[in-house]
Parts: structure tokens; sequence; C-alpha cells
């Protein structure tokens, strides 16, 4: 069990010294009595060492890159290059603040006016705005987007978004927080959208069309240019949500095929690192007649300077965050692009299909596969279904228990695994997402594979290893429902 | 290829596992038109050490503000950073893990937020608060949206004191869902309390009120507490985390809802991304909060463990109906803002805001002194404080950048041409301090 740093807390121990200060001035001077504090703030006293020693404790509990494969579906868990780390440690970087002069900041501006342009070239998009500092807050955005070319238009009946039952859960988020409506369709028994479907809802009121491509079994839609034609023939709006780009690079551009609006992952895609969970960044691209709804500011080259450009204010959403968005990410993502530039990007895509394929084909005998009738892209979905029917085990207390997809999900954390995505897309049963990205090597997606059958074989032989799965890391199976139960969200002292 | 493991040998092996004799195969179902025949128009590949070289011409082009003398902020503030944060959030075990969701693996991330957790809530008086949110400024809005889900009336009252790039946010995060903003003019740098309470009415569900306000000034937030308190409203206060190492824990004056910028806790300007929001809020209500939260419980052994929790607010259970479409918190921002904290500790973070006070106070009476120069207000202030300029404050800006002097942030955005926001933290000595002074004196002389 891990200490809290409160618990290691000494009254008087001290990390950080300030140099003292020389500046002969008393603090009560400053703060008149009624707005001080009235109790002692509560931080820990521990010392430098002691916070050395917690937080590299706390790291020994983590999965991370570096220490082992994360088969993640629609996440994109990439190698992410050291270079980038030590690049974005730069003084000139990373000392500049957002209300410095142009004229002072051209160095940044250069790289965020490259960036837009290599995002364009890269989509098929006019431009792109580098604002959106997720990917879910990239969706906000290009709805708003949408949003705005309709009312610009006087279309101010046109509020719905479609949305395949195949979509991340963000999706619909997004809309309502953009004040629009969902309607969801169903997915047809291939796992694609279906066309049949999409007509029947499309009316005067649809403001869009919400697809992740390929989707999310990892499929590339096929009848995109239908879907598209579809769509447009109510000036409806192409989204793709770009969660699966990495599949698509160099071989498709999304602005190629019918997309109007699109948000990048460079965290994904780009190899930016996930951090934990952000920061991120969620670029959104647009085709040119929505360049002007974009927010402000973006990033334009006058002669041979780079400027801050607000000139379509007027037109454009707003802003979405404080400043130009995590320009620390976005720098990285630069960075991943000037070293692959074309032909490496296309090698992502490639290897990313073939690590895919090559997994898919390695397990379809031990685990169903429900959208096999085809080669995937750069993830497919297994299911748990087949271990459910087969594997039943009798325990003490619960009484007879199926071995589910979040017991193989745990079993493989035992094996030295991140568990693949689970329990999505919401249209296979029992899913288990699996996306091995290019970065890994033949052997570790050997290794895993064997690790996968092996999981099915105690299934059926000693499905008590399944069931009480995790044994081997830093816990053991977490009580979710307790977490919610008994509420602790915070350390009392 | 870089970052690619397999090689040519082991791709054909496991093209002919799969079954096809070449790539093409595997992507056969897109439609022929739509596959690109060239690589994508880029500038060629760069090896690391010639990226080196080209990130250092770039980046010789910015004038980075530790080697100027600077004095901007305005919501983003260049504080001490000991290297020991630096240190945690680049081990690769922060930096390249994902999202907690299993948790059994994820218990360092997930302990980390608890912390954090903890700590935002011991800085604020408040019983909760979220894992993190983009920025102080959609943290303030989806602040207001929680208001509105929780009174279910759609109007929001605002100082007009408060950041403007908040005010920005605040209107694109808030229209789709119908709420009406109303602005508070400021009077002589703060807002009454009064027009506070004559804008109130039946359909208000929270007001927004921001201290130390974007001049600077301390806004009366007991005042505030009285006139909102009369209705059910809910009182958002947006406040600089660092002021309130000595400055009143937003709990004393009753906020309901808590926000603000939190990049001043240990994280780097990086030309303004990436920041971080905060957002705690009172008990009840909880479940009308956003974003990830992170809560204590146990393992199958009863040992103490770590989980995402209240996860039924979150977009991939409810969906449409989700409190907000987030899904990360800017972990990484959060965890130097916890270790931070650590390393400061609560005598560290005191002196950290006693030097910026006094420091900042010592600046604001030298230049107080200074012919055609004057505070623009009379009021408390606490880092932060605006001066009135005898000329335009966007020439004086520029004649002190010759002197490798960043003044501050010029008020003429919001039709302010004389005025001038000066922030001072910790790190400026007396001798930085004097000779921004001497600068001053000596362009208006000149």
């Amino acid at each position: 069990m891990a200490e809290t740093i409160f618990e290691k807390s000494r009254t008087g121990r001290k990390g950080a010294v300030l140099p003292k200060n020389d500046v002969n001035v008393n603090i009560n001077d400053c703060i008149p009595e009624k707005y001080r504090r009235k109790e002692q703030v509560k931080l820990p006293e521990v010392s430098e060492m002691d916070v050395m020693r917690h937080f590299i404790e706390l790291s020994h509990r983590n999965h991370f890159i570096e220490k082992g494969f994360y088969p993640l579906g629609s996440c994109t868990m990439k190698y992410n290059p050291k270079s980038h780390e030590a690049f974005v440690r730069n003084n000139c970087l990373m000392d500049l603040h957002p209300y410095q002069p142009e004229h002072t900041v051209q160095g940044a501006l250069e790289i965020m006016y490259d960036l837009q342009n290599d995002l364009a070239e890269i989509s098929g998009m006019k431009n792109v705005t580098l604002q959106p500092v997720a990917g879910a807050h990239g969706e906000f955005t290009g709805l708003k987007v949408m949003k705005a070319y309709h009312e610009a238009k006087g279309n101010h009946h046109k509020n719905v978004i479609i949305l395949p039952d195949s979509a991340h859960g963000t999706n619909p988020a997004s809309v309502a927080l953009a004040g629009m409506k969902v309607v969801e369709i169903k997915s047809d028994d291939k796992g694609m959208v279906d066309l049949e479907a999409l007509k029947a809802a499309v009316n005067e009121n649809t403001a869009g069309f919400m697809l992740t491509n390929p989707n999310t079994l990892g499929l590339f839609e096929t009848q995109i240019e239908q879907i598209a034609e579809v769509i447009h023939s109510v000036d409806g709006l192409m989204y793709m949500d770009g969660a699966n780009l990495n599949a698509l690079l160099g071989i498709v551009r999304p602005g190629n095929i019918g997309f109007d609006v699109m948000h990048f992952n460079l965290h994904k895609t780009f190899s930016t690192p996930h951090g934990g969970g952000g920061p991120g960044s969620g670029a959104v691209g647009v085709r040119e007649d929505l360049v002007k709804f974009l927010p402000y500011p973006m990033i334009s080259k006058v002669e041979d300077h780079f400027i801050l450009d607000s000139s379509h204010k007027e037109t454009s959403i707003g802003k979405v965050h404080s400043f130009y968005g995590n320009f620390a990410v976005n720098v990285r993502a630069w960075i991943y692009i000037k070293t692959l530039s074309g032909e490496g990007l296309r090698a992502v895509a490639e290897n990313a299909i073939i690590n895919a394929n090559y997994i898919m084909k390695k397990l379809e005998n031990t685990f169903l596969v429900p959208h096999n009738h085809t080669y995937c892209m750069h993830e497919f979905v297994a299911s748990g279904d087949w271990q459910k029917e087969k594997c039943v085990i009798e325990l003490k207390d619960k009484g007879k228990c199926e071995i589910k997809t979040l017991d193989i999900a745990k079993r493989l954390l035992d094996k030295g695994y991140h568990a693949p995505t689970i329990y999505f897309p919401l249209i296979v049963h029992e899913a288990m997402m699996i996306e091995p990205t290019e970065t890994e090597s033949k052997q570790t997606l050997d290794e895993f594979i064997s690790a996968m059958i092996e999981i099915n074989e105690e299934c059926i032989h000693h499905p008590e290893l399944v069931i009480n799965a995790p044994m081997n890391t830093p816990v053991k199976r977490v009580d979710d429902v307790k977490a919610v139960k008994d509420l602790n969200v915070r350390f009392k002292w | 290829m870089p970052y690619i493991s397999n090689t040519d040998k082991e791709r054909e092996v496991m093209l002919k596992e799969i079954g096809v004799s070449s790539f093409d195969e595997l992507i056969a179902n897109i439609p022929e038109k739509f596959r690109l025949k060239e690589f994508l128009g880029l500038e060629p590949a760069m090896s690391e050490l010639e990226i080196a070289k080209r990130l250092f011409e770039i980046t010789s082009k910015n004038l980075c503000t530790n080697k100027a003398n600077s004095f901007m902020g305005a919501g983003v503030y260049d504080h001490f950073i000991p290297a020991a944060v630096d240190y945690i959030i680049s081990r690769a075990e922060f930096l390249t893990a994902y999202t907690p969701y299993q948790a059994e693996v994820s218990q360092g991330t997930l302990q980390a937020i608890y912390e954090y957790q903890s700590m935002i809530c011991d800085l604020t008086g408040m019983d909760i608060s979220n894992a993190g949110m983009y920025d102080g400024a959609s943290a303030a809005a989806e602040a207001i949206l929680m208001a509105a889900r929780k009174t279910r009336k759609y109007k929001a009252i605002i100082a007009g004191t408060i950041n403007p790039r908040f005010k920005e946010v605040i209107k694109v995060y808030t229209e789709g869902v119908g709420i009406e903003l109303v602005y508070i003019p400021a009077v002589n740098g703060v807002i009454n309390p009064a027009d506070v309470k004559n804008a109130m009415d039946d359909k208000t569900a929270c007001v927004v009120v921001q201290t130390p306000n974007y001049f600077g000034n301390f806004e009366d937030m007991f005042e505030m507490d009285t006139v909102i308190h009369e209705t059910k409203a809910l009182f958002i206060a947006v406040v600089d985390p660092i002021s309130l190492a000595v400055m009143n824990a937003p709990a004393e004056y009753h906020t309901d809802i808590v926000v603000g910028e939190g990049q001043a806790l240990g994280n780097k300007q990086y030309y303004g991304g990436p920041l971080f929001g905060f957002l705690a809020t009172k008990m009840d209500l909880n479940r009308m909060m956003p974003g990830r939260i992170v809560g204590e419980t146990v393992d199958t052994d009863g040992k103490r463990a770590y989980a995402l929790t209240l996860q039924a607010r979150e977009q991939h259970i409810r969906r449409d109906k989700a409190t907000s479409n987030i899904c990360s918190n800017q972990a990484l921002c959060t965890l130097a803002a916890t270790v931070y904290m650590s390393m400061l500790g609560k005598n560290g973070l005191i002196e950290v805001a006693s030097q910026c006070a006094t420091k900042a106070h010592y600046l604001a009476n030298e230049i107080a002194k200074l012919d055609g120069f004057e505070l623009a207000f009379n009021h408390p202030f606490f880092k932060e404080f605006t001066i009135k300029t005898p000329k335009a404050a966007t020439e004086i800006k520029a004649r002190l950048l010759e002197k490798n002097i960043l003044a501050g942030v010029d008020l003429s955005e919001i039709g302010e041409d004389n005025m001038l926001l000066i922030a001072v933290t910790e790190k400026k000595s007396k001798a930085d301090l004097d000779a921004f002074v001497n600068a001053l004196m000596e362009v208006n002389n000149g």
C-alpha cells in the first residue's frame, strides 16, 4: 500500500527553498485583514527526497509504453520519441508568454503555421486550427463550425446530427454541448453505416453526419461516397472523428472522400504522449468555405513574418481555449511530421494495418471476430462471447459465474499487457478492441498472441486464474462499486 | 523508417501469414480512386540532428522570458518551478501512460490525481475537486453549465472584471445550451454588489466573480455571498491558486463552485498551452460535475486502492446526457501541480504568495512615485496591478522592450489605452523591480 504524500508530512520539513525576500514590505500591509485566509492552508511538509521517493513509488504502479504493449483500440498508443521531449524542453519554447508581441515569438508562430499547413496537406482540408486541446474539444469545435455554417445561411432549423450506433461516446456528448440534437442510426450486419437507415434519417433538419473512418470496428466505410452524397444532398456536412486517422496516413485524405470537417488527435496519430490523460491536442481541419468559422486567431503569414490573425473574428465561432491550444503538444507533433514526411507517414499506416491484420488472423480461431469478412484497417474488434458461453466457474460466494471479457482483460494485465479497449463499440457483445500500432514489432505481437491463446486455455482449464485476475499487479481487482458508494475523493487530515 | 520496428522480411512473413501477397490487397476495399498514388506533399524527412539544427534556428527568433525582465501575467504567470517537478513529469511512467481506466495498472496516476484533488480541496476549502480541465476559461464555462443543470435556470450573471479570455470561451461553451450571459460593468475597477443584486432575478442560475479580478483588484466576495445567497443562485468564484496561500479560502465566502487557471502551480508558460483548469465544489453538487474524478476504494484483498468514480456522469456511459463531453484532464499538468505543491509545502506556498504580494506592492509604490504614472485603482491587490501611463501603454511597452523588459499587458483591448497590467512573481529581485522603475522613468523623460 502506498501512503499518501499527506501521511508522509512532518511539521517543519521543507522541499524547495526560495531566495530571501529582498524587498522590505510586510505582507500584512498588502492584504487587508478581511481578505486574509483565516485558517492556514494545509499542504504536505516533506523534503525533496520524500517527494522523489513518493512519486517514484507511485510511478512503479503504472503501466506505460516503455514498459509494455498497449493493444488499445481507438487510442493509438504508439511509441513517443524521446527527441520530442528533449526538443520541447527548450527555454525559447517553455518561457514564452502568450501576450508577448508577435515579433518576439516569430519562431513559435512559424512552427504553428507550418503545422497548420502540414495537417491540411495530410487531411486534404483547406486549413486547420490548433486551438482545441483534446479530441472531444475538437469535436465540439467542429460541430460549432457546422452550426455556424448553417446559421450563416439562415438555416436555423438545421440542428440534428446523425451518428451511427458505433460512435464514440464523446460524439453525442459534444453534439449536446454544441446545442444540437442526436439521431442515432443502426449499423448494418457488416458493421458499416446502413445506407438505407441513413437515407431514412436524413431530412431538411439534418446539420450533418459524424463518422469515424475507419469506423470503430476498424473497417473502412466502403460506401463513403454514397454516404457523403446523401448528406450533401440536404446541405448537411460530413464530420470525421479522426481517432482512427493512423490507418489513413498517406493512403486516403479525408478531404478527398467527402468529409468537410475533421479533428485530429495529435496525441494518437502524431505520437505525442498521453500523459495519463492529457495534455493532448485536437486540431480541427475544414474545407475552404468553412475556414472563416474557425476559432480566432489563426496563424497567418504576411510576407516573411507570421501573425496571430483574427481578421475573421466576425464570422468565427469564437474561442475554445484561452490562447492558442496546447502549444507544447503541437510542437511535438510538428517534429514527428518533419521526421517522417510523406513516405514515413505512409509507412506508419501500412505497418499499423499489417500488424492489426496479423493479430486478427492469428486470433480468429480462438476468439470470435464478428466482422472478419474483410481485412481490417489498423484495428479490429474481437469478442469474449465464445469464452462466456463455454467457461463457467462455481464460486463459493457468488455461485455460477461466466468468464467475461472484463476477466480476460484483467488477466492480460497479469501477463504484462495493458488491456484492450473493452465493451466498446457498443454494437459488439463483450467487445475487445485491439490496435497494435505500427511501432510494435512482430516479436511483441507474437508474444501477445501467445498470451491471448494461453488465456483462452486458462478460461477452459483454470477459470479461477481468469476470474480472480489480476493477481500480479500492484493491487488486485479494484472495487469500483465501493469507489462510488463510499465516496472518498480527498484525503482528510 | 523511424519508429517502425518490423523489417521488410518480417513484413513479408506477416503478409504471408495473413494470406495476402501484397499490402495493397489489405486495402482493396477502399475505392481505387480515393487511394493516393503519390506520397503526401510534405517537406523531405529530417533526421534528429537536422531537426535539432532547424529548431535551434527557429527558436532563436523567440525572445524568451528567462532572458528578459518580464512582468507579463493576465492569466499566465512565470513562477519559479523546482527542478523536481520536471523530473517527475518527464518520467515515462507518467508521461506515456494512458488514461487510468485499467485501475490495477494505473495506481500511480490515480493516486497522484487523488492527491491533486485533495490539495485543491485544501487550497479552496471545498469538498470535492475534479481531476482537471482544459484551462481556467473552460473550467469557468463548465461551472456555468453545471449551475444551469443544478438550478434548471438559464441566466448567468458575470462580473465584467473577469479575464476577457474567459468571457470569450464562456460565450462559445454556453450559447449552444441557450444560457443568457449578463455582464455587470466595472465601476472603478471592481463590480458593485448592488449592481449584481439588481441584475438577479428568478431566472438566474449563477453569479461568476473573479478575485483578484482581471485588473488585479480584490472583489468584495463576502458581500457577493450575501447578495447571491439571498436567492437559490449558485456563487461561482474564479481565483488564482497561488493567492489562496494567503487570501481567503473561497469556502470562507461560501462559494458553491470554485474554478481557476492552474498553470501557475508548477507549469511552464509554453506560449499559453498546455494550461489546466481546476474545478471544486460542495459535496451535494458532485453528480453535476464535469470531468474525471478519482476515489479511494479497496482491492479484493481489502488493500487501499484508487479508481475513477462517479462515472455515470460521463460521456462513455451517458452519451448525449453526460454532464460534459470532456474525457481528459490535462493529467500531466495536474501532476506537475501536485509535485509543485508537495515540493513547496504549506510554508513554501505561503512564502511564494508573500513574496509575490510584497514585491508587487514595492513595485507599485515605486511606480506611483514617478511623475505621470499612478495606480489606476485604489483597491487592495495581490501580485498584479494596473497603472495609468502618461503615454499609450503600447508605446511604453515597445520602448521598454528595447531595454529587454516585457512590461506587462496593455489594456487597449478593453478600451483602456493608457493602462498597463503588471504582474510580479517571486522570481523578481529588488534589482529587477528597480530596473523596471528606472526604465519607466527614462521612457517618460525621453
